[in-house]
């Protein structure tokens, strides 16, 4: 019965907003209709309404999957802190970070229905109706840790909004395990989807150990810039006030995460170019151009700066630890790692073919508009998931005997 | 030529690969129906769709076709129903009788390839008669034109004394071999396109390349749904109908030898080739991943691949390599062979050789 309340209250306190709300949620909307016309489209016609060919055969889609599980990934800098650390700032909102994840998590799935050739089929990866090659198949394993990492954070998340709804108090025993369990399965997920790429001595570019880790430090940059800014706009929005602490904390997780992935990055730019063999010609195109194709060039350069200005800035605690500033260095990095973890690894990656034949990707407006599309779909449910958990941490929504009863 | 991959005479041979000789099974509805009969999901559903007397036989046969089994785990009675299905699709859709070849490996039989590097010239006839024979898609669209053999054109470079002190060569993939800034040495970066006005050119030598059919085939390996493994006798095959289309596959392999089919395939009603094999040259559809397999259609029938045969300068050599006295074993016991890209473990059982 109380279940029963616990959905029908959540689901009409989030019905309710202002006007604002409102116009957001129908802005996206109409985002996400843009992405169903091309994904039927894409369906019918075929992959050939996408810039992706049998020499560069995972684009934007592929690229946009990838940096989403670091972000997802991205959701433990806050539980860890919280449950590790005991840090109360962060233990307030922990719940925010596993609605994150969720959403980023669903963003992932919807990229993998983009990318496949033939989403109808996926049924086929389904243990017992189909055949699921495991334990070989990385991407089996992918498949396994991203659905793996929903399951827990839905059940992390909602048991504790539940808890807190109803006004109880948590079952430890049975809570935390659980916690521990995703906070190791985070890195698991980031982990898994590096070794999907590293481990195909097929493409040089990626097949290097340093693989995971990079995955991880730059996870844990992008993620935590995606979470400082929706704390920021929370509170501006919201009657829910994000203890500074909390936002400090993550700040400083950047700055050293960041730190990191530059240093990664140009160690792998040592090696790759002290003897220049031809293993090397991908990181070649993506710096400097092969055979007079120069697409990504700009973006890497563009990517470089702005991450090396944001480590800049998140050094300066002046900066670091001023709000109104905050923004600016997280949107930087934010960006900067979208582009340097997506079209700047996996792109190069196919350039040159094992074969040698150079050519170029250019995303066609399917495309982006799929991606925009995917995207808008992703902040859509986090909104949903953030309206709800802030109503219920913020008490607004309760249990109220038989009655439920949602104060405004 | 040698006798080693004939079929041996009792095998029972659906359907002959020789469009001349074909004799495709007859495929009546009341066939259809008896074979629908048994208990299988997919059969199920395309008798089903039949009984609703749907006047549409594709779309019934391309509903069944959706809910059927992975190829492999398919008992002998469904092999031949999806058989008749798409022998009926593809009659309909093509005009003309096509057949589905179902035989599968024979004992005693591993398939193997050599090449002599030597003597090809950079003709391409096999490159044609490879689309003409598998039923590639032709299109003019980028993407829509796929082919399964690439012959990538390598540079002779050279050594002159004029230049002998000038440094390193900028360009890439050329041999560090002396200071020059032309090529030194042979250029070991291939180039597939290339417009020769006779070949063989003085300047350049070439490497045709394909599907190498590893022992060990990374494809295999990465392929999230086993749609594509290894036959007993040799080839790398894929169970198109069974393709998710993730394209894992064209990623782990290191020979660049799959293709995405990126739209439905563009293939002329006169240039179909109706002699096809379930796991080689049937049409394939949008979305899936295909490649070089051998032509399973000919060699299952004691014939040789399509390249073989067309070779002007007998290049290309096919046969059983676990029969001592076959060609391919002769080569590998007596030429210099090497394959490509040996260290990435792959072991190919498609070899080159030199004289």
């Amino acid at each position: 019965m109380r279940l029963i309340s616990f959905v029908t209250d959540y689901v009409r306190y989030i019905l309710k907003g202002s006007l604002k709300y409102y116009v957001w949620m129908a802005s996206l909307s109409v985002l996400i209709v843009g992405m169903m016309v091309v994904f039927y489209l894409q369906n019918t016609e075929g992959l050939i309404v996408t810039g992706m060919t049998s020499q560069i055969h995972d684009g934007l889609y592929f690229a946009n999957l990838v940096f989403l599980v670091g972000v997802a990934a991205g959701a433990v800098t806050i539980v860890f802190p919280a449950y590790v650390y005991h840090h109360d700032g962060m233990h307030k909102v922990t719940v925010l970070g596993e609605m994150l994840a969720i959403s980023a998590v669903i963003m992932v799935n919807l990229f993998v229905l983009a990318h496949m050739g033939r989403p109808d089929r996926l049924w086929h990866m389904i243990p017992f109706i189909g055949i699921y090659n495991f334990p070989h198949s990385m991407l089996g394993w992918d498949v396994l840790v991203l659905v793996g990492y929903l399951v827990l954070n839905f059940i992390c998340g909602f048991y504790y909004l539940y808890i807190k709804y109803v006004g109880g108090e948590v079952n430890k025993k049975f809570f935390m395990p659980l916690v521990f369990i995703s906070i190791v399965w985070a890195l698991s997920i980031h982990t898994v989807t590096a070794f999907l790429i590293a481990t195909m001595p097929a493409r040089p570019m990626w097949f290097h150990s340093m693989m995971p880790i990079r995955f991880i430090a730059t996870a844990f940059a992008a993620g935590p810039c995606l979470i400082i800014l929706a704390f920021l706009i929370i509170r501006r929005n919201t009657k829910m006030w994000v203890e500074d602490s909390a936002i400090r904390l993550l700040a400083t997780i950047v700055t050293w995460c960041l730190g990191i992935a530059l240093f990664l990055t140009m160690s792998e730019i040592v090696v790759e170019f002290y003897h220049r063999t031809e293993h090397a010609n991908g990181l070649y195109y993506l710096m400097f151009g092969l055979h007079g194709l120069t697409g990504l060039v700009p973006w890497f350069w563009t990517s470089l700066a702005l991450m090396v200005a944001a480590f800049v800035m998140f050094l300066i605690p002046a900066v670091r630890n001023n709000t109104r500033l905050l923004p600016v260095p997280c949107v930087m990095a934010f960006s900067g790692i979208w582009i340097e973890k997506g079209m700047g690894l996996i792109v190069p990656g196919f350039i040159p073919t094992p074969i040698g034949e150079v050519t170029e990707y250019y995303p066609t407006f399917v495309e982006w508009l799929m991606t925009i599309g995917i995207w808008a779909f992703g902040f859509f449910i986090l909104t949903i998931l953030f309206k709800g958990a802030i109503g219920i941490l913020q008490g607004e929504v309760r249990y109220a005997g038989d009655r439920a009863a949602v104060a405004e | 030529m040698s006798t080693e991959n004939k079929a041996p005479a009792e095998t029972v041979l659906p359907a002959s690969a020789d469009p001349a000789q074909a004799a495709a099974p007859k495929a009546t509805r009341r066939d259809f129906l008896k074979a629908g009969g048994v208990l299988s999901l997919s059969s199920l559903m395309g008798t089903a769709a039949l009984m609703a007397q749907t006047d549409d036989a594709k779309a019934t046969v391309e509903w069944a076709e959706h809910f059927q089994k992975n190829y492999r785990l398919m008992t002998d009675e469904e092999k031949n129903e999806a058989r008749i299905r798409l022998e009926r699709r593809h009659s309909a859709e093509y005009g003309k009788k096509v057949s589905v070849d179902i035989s599968g490996p024979q004992a005693g039989v591993l398939m193997g390839y050599a090449l002599n590097v030597r003597k090809c010239i950079g003709c391409r006839r096999c490159v044609k008669a490879c689309v003409e024979e598998n039923n590639q898609s032709r299109g003019s669209r980028p993407g829509e034109r796929i082919e399964w053999i690439q012959v990538l054109r390598m540079e002779r470079g050279e050594f002159s004394e004029e230049k002998m002190n000038h440094g390193y060569p900028e360009g890439l993939g050329i041999q560090v071999g002396g200071n020059a800034y032309t090529p030194v040495g042979q250029v070991l970066e291939g180039q597939f396109h290339y417009t020769p006005e006779a070949v063989p050119e003085k300047d350049a030598t070439y490497m045709p390349i394909a599907c190498m059919q590893c022992e060990k085939p990374p494809c295999v390996k990465v392929c999230p749904v086993r749609t594509t493994y290894r036959e007993a006798d040799g080839p790398v095959v894929i169970d198109y109908n069974w393709c998710i289309g993730c394209r894992m596959c064209m990623g782990a392999c290191p020979y660049w030898a799959r293709r995405m089919n990126v739209a439905k395939p563009v293939l002329p009603r006169e240039d179909m080739n109706p002699a096809t094999h379930y796991l080689g040259n049937r049409p394939r559809m949008r979305g899936v991943v295909e490649k070089c397999h051998w032509c399973l259609q000919r060699t299952r029938q004691g014939r040789y691949p399509a390249c073989v045969e067309v070779c002007p300068v007998g290049a290309r050599k096919f046969g059983n390599l676990l029969d001592p006295e076959s060609e391919v074993s002769m080569i590998l016991a007596r030429k210099n062979v090497f394959r490509l890209k040996a260290e990435l473990n792959t072991f190919p059982k498609f070899f080159y050789f030199y004289d």
